[in-house]
């Protein structure tokens, strides 16, 4: 089974890109792939993926680890989790410093020691005895992100990064993320359900579904005129976009690896889908300045003559 | 911590006033009583019965008998063998030593298989490795230790002339005791060869008191590990590029090995049990084969004084067991 399929991006120095989808859409395996991170039984196949020049497909596990964690470094959803529960928080911390970098015991834990206070832990010294349990979320969070930035990677990626956490943190936590970007021209790849955090965050977005990309621009010509229908009903989901009062939400729920439509994904929770999209499934092609997977995008002229050709037939539950 | 202790210490307490009951009573309903035995085939006549009866305090009404003899254990006195005359802890300091080196040599073997078997398994899960592991492991477990003992001397003692039947070390040698343990005992000697007949004696019973300890920490070291293989911290690991088998020998291994640490402290107990068997099977001179000669020969008091210092020691091991626990796990050393 294809969890993820047809999916291709790039992703310039200093870039920050928005992957953005509905849980179930396929953001995350895509980026644990390029982490070589795909769990028990899944493999990738991609005709391309390269970091940095690199052809990650052909490189050996061993120069692989090399760029993992050290050029290519990710944080993800739940930070106490991803934290192990039996070493010291300057454990894990210098574990990376020592493998990557060579250091001594003492460099690495003056190093960590900085790390720690540049991702705005208060006293950086005492907290590297302490446990992962012994501190809140938004702390592990703040490890999190110190121990993934302690080799000065190229490229961070961020799996919904604020999600578990509490309200009042995330803010600080994304501040945190955008301030570090800036600081060392690193790119971040922010995946996200959240079209709030990418809007605040991203020069590029990807919208994904089930799998596929659907479409992909600048973020600015994206929140201005969203060109796929999924696209704009994330929009039209977000609070402040909201009419009267009232929050859009999508009927239906991404399909799973088993029960994936016959032609476009998106065509049975599509109010635009017509009996061409139900049996053919749309290429990406190029389109207003990105990509897009929409036989009818929003901004085409001639959008209204296609879909009546095709015969409208609206989302599957008003059908 | 110390509440925890203290805690832990006053659940002995019931315990062993049930060690005591069960031992005391269950021997007493077994036919016969101790100066019968003793005399054998050859009978006994009556009046010199109730008079030997008399001397032992087994004329007595049942509860007195038993409070008597809780009052002397209240006082330390565990009583004399029936049989022997020698008091019951010298006997059994005597042989206890030998006891523990099978068992710490079972143990030791069924870790040293174990814990990477059961690795290797989760790992390698649903492969011919796998299957073939926890399908030994189940056979190891359900292996009854009187037959499985048979076999291997039949097979390696009989059959091939390996390994030597029964017994501790070859006739030929004898070792001052200094530790009681005959390995180090012998070692220390200067005797030619009898470190290595103490050795050869060692292999067969180490093998059939160690299969159902090894079965069981196979067992647990793989679903223990196969558990915190999907854990995120374990994706962090590999996220940050460390090499395989660090991810697995040290972030996944540290916290497997928390519920490890607790199966091994519980087959202390079943060690005992096995012991029991193990020793008789094959002669090896210590407390298992003491207590079913005890058995046999209605020796109440060692019978009662054996049971009661075992469960000590098992309990002990136990409470030991759940002290190291908190320190492999930081998150209970510190709700603690
Ligand atoms: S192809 Fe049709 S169904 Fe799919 S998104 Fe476009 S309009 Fe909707």
């Amino acid at each position: 089974m294809r969890a993820v399929d047809g999916v291709s991006l790039k992703l310039e120095e200093g870039e920050v890109l928005g992957v953005v989808g509905e849980s179930g859409s396929g953001k995350s395996v895509t980026m644990l792939a390029l982490m070589g991170l795909i769990p028990f039984p899944g493999r990738v196949k991609a005709d391309k993926l390269a970091f940095n020049g690199r052809n990650l497909l052909t490189i050996s596990d061993r120069e692989r680890r090399k760029l993992t964690g050290k050029d290519v470094a990710m944080i993800f959803q739940e930070p106490t989790t991803s934290l192990n529960p039996s070493f010291t928080i300057g454990f894990q911390l210098t574990e990376t410093l020592r493998l990557h970098e060579g250091m001594d015991r003492k460099a690495a834990r003056r190093r960590a020691i900085e790390l720690l206070e540049q991702v705005g832990i208060p006293s950086p010294e005492s907290r590297l005895s302490a446990y992962p349990h012994q501190l809140s979320g938004g702390m592990n969070q703040r490890v999190m992100i110190a121990m993934a930035i302690a080799c000065n990677p190229k490229l961070l990626i961020a799996d919904e990064p604020t999600t578990a956490l509490d309200v009042t943190i995330q803010a600080q936590i994304l501040d945190l993320l955008m301030t570090l970007q800036k600081e060392r021209n690193m790119a971040l790849v922010m995946i996200t359900h959240n079209m709030g955090v990418v809007a605040d965050t991203a020069q590029r977005v990807m919208v994904m579904y089930a799998g596929q990309i659907m479409e992909e621009r600048s973020a600015a010509d994206l929140f201005a005129s969203p060109q796929h229908p999924y696209t704009a009903a994330l929009l039209a989901a977000l609070p402040e976009r909201s009419e009267g009062g009232r929050l859009a939400t999508i009927p239906g729920v991404v399909p799973g690896l088993y029960d994936r439509p016959k032609g476009c994904l998106f065509s049975p929770r599509c109010a635009y889908a017509t009996e061409h999209s139900r049996n053919v499934r749309p290429a990406l092609r190029p389109w207003a300045g990105g990509q897009i997977r929409c036989h009818y995008p929003l901004g085409d002229p001639e959008r209204d003559a296609h879909i009546k050709k095709d015969h409208l037939v609206g989302t599957e539950a008003a059908s | 911590m110390i509440r925890f202790i203290l805690t832990r210490l006053s659940l002995l307490i019931p315990t062993f006033i049930g060690i005591t009951l069960v031992a005391f009573f269950l021997i007493r309903l077994v036919p016969g009583d101790p100066i019968e035995t003793m005399a054998g085939e050859r009978g006994i006549d009556a009046a010199r019965h109730e008079q030997l009866k008399k001397e032992f305090g087994l004329d007595q009404p049942l509860l007195v008998q038993y409070g008597i003899y809780i009052g002397r254990v209240l006082q330390g006195d565990l009583g004399k063998s029936i049989v022997t005359r020698e008091s019951v802890l010298t006997e059994f300091q005597n042989l206890f030593p030998a006891t523990v080196e099978l068992g710490v040599c079972a143990i030791l073997f069924a870790l040293v298989l174990g814990i990477p078997a059961g690795i290797l398994a989760a790992v390698r899960r649903n492969s011919i490795f796998d299957h073939g592991v926890m399908g030994l492991s189940l056979t190891g477990y359900s292996m009854p230790i009187f037959w499985w003992g048979l076999i291997l001397i039949l097979l390696f003692s009989v059959q091939l002339g390996w390994t030597p039947v029964s017994g501790r070390i070859d006739v030929l040698y004898y070792i001052e005791p200094v530790t009681g343990f005959l390995l180090i005992d012998s070692l220390m000697s200067e005797e030619e060869g009898a470190f290595l007949s103490a050795l050869e004696h060692l292999i067969l019973p180490t093998i059939v008191l160690g299969t159902v300890p090894l079965a069981v920490i196979a067992r647990m070291t793989r679903s223990a590990m196969l558990e915190v293989l999907g854990e995120d911290y374990i994706r962090t690991a590999k996220a940050k590029g460390l090499s395989r088998f660090r991810v697995i020998a040290l972030h996944a291994l540290r916290n497997a090995m928390i519920p490890v640490v607790t199966v091994i402290g519980l087959q202390v107990g079943v060690l005992f049990t096995g012991a029991i068997l193990t020793e008789t099977i094959f002669s090896w001179p210590g407390i298992g084969k003491w207590l079913i000669e005890a058995i046999f020969r209605r020796d109440y008091p060692v019978l009662q004084g054996g049971l009661l210092l075992v469960g000590a020691i098992v309990m002990s091991v136990n409470l030991l067991v759940d002290l190291t626990y908190g320190l492999i796990n930081p998150r209970i050393r510190h709700t603690r």
